[in-house]
């Protein structure tokens, strides 16, 4: 089972900045375990942000980006009540999406 | 004859999962990622093969597009690298390692409210230059680099 996704957005005047947590090992497929064991690949490949259902962001991810990776996106006109919600998608086909309420 | 072929590319990985539905392991809903991940350009074992894979010929050097990373990182396993492009109508964003196992780590796509800005955050292998390309409304590119030293890689064991 995956871990939540955490999304955070502050407002400043215009623009909100918009901080998203992807709890997911982004395992490289080119580390060891403790006996020798390669730990197989395993990876976010696609996420999406949207803004009230509304495509804000889409992106494809490599192994190269870090374990937990925390990213920030910036939007404007983005007010008290809208809803953010982020979908990702990983490379054994695991999906997981979450949404919250910008307060 | 565009809509057609994603309409055939979308049949046929539907019959490829559909045995897998049953299982419990895949649940319906895939709409969601209507992209499909590039696995050409992201395997790629260099910057030159990743963008030609891309169809990136040429990228103009451009001070519109502003990296900000540290100068030095300790800890290859997570630098933070954020982009932001002044160049008007930004549509996307390509981060690549040059350095790494597979260089490109990233491509975004900005949509609707969203400014052009990203922070993510990489692993890096060892000291190596990081590139990030900028594609505009009209197609051309433009390229922003920096030089990240790095005390301790971040992408073995």
């Amino acid at each position: 089972m995956s871990e939540p996704i955490r999304i955070r957005a502050q407002i400043q005047g215009e623009i909100a900045d918009i901080r998203i947590l992807m709890q997911h090992p982004m395992e490289t497929g080119q580390r060891r375990d403790e006996n020798g064991q390669t730990l197989a690949m395993h990876f976010i490949q696609l996420f999406t942000v949207k803004l009230n259902g509304q495509l804000l962001v889409e992106g494809q991810l490599n192994t190269s980006i870090s374990k937990n990776p925390l990213f920030a996106f910036k939007a404007r006109g983005v007010k008290a009540g809208d809803k953010l919600s982020v979908h990702w998608t990983d490379n054994n086909g695991a999906e997981r999406q979450d949404e919250m309420t910008i307060a | 004859m565009e809509l057609r072929r994603k309409f055939l590319k979308g049949g046929a990985s539907a019959a490829l999962l559909a045995p897998l539905l049953g299982t419990g392991l895949l649940v319906p809903g895939r709409a969601w990622a209507a992209n499909e991940w590039k696995r050409n350009a992201f395997t790629a074992r260099s910057s030159a093969d990743a963008l030609k894979n891309l169809g990136i010929a040429a990228a103009m050097e451009s001070r519109d597009v502003v990296i900000n990373a540290p100068e030095i990182a300790e800890n290859g396993a997570k630098v933070e690298v954020e982009i932001s492009s002044k160049l008007p109508n930004t549509r996307s964003l390509l981060l690549l390692a040059d350095k790494n196992p597979m260089p490109l780590c990233a491509e975004i796509n900005f949509a609707g409210a969203a400014l052009p800005y990203a922070k993510v955050q990489l692993k890096m292998a060892e000291t190596m230059r990081i590139r990030a390309i900028v594609r505009t409304a009209d197609g051309k590119t433009h390229v922003a680099f920096r030089e990240i030293k790095v005390t301790l890689g971040g992408c073995g064991g």
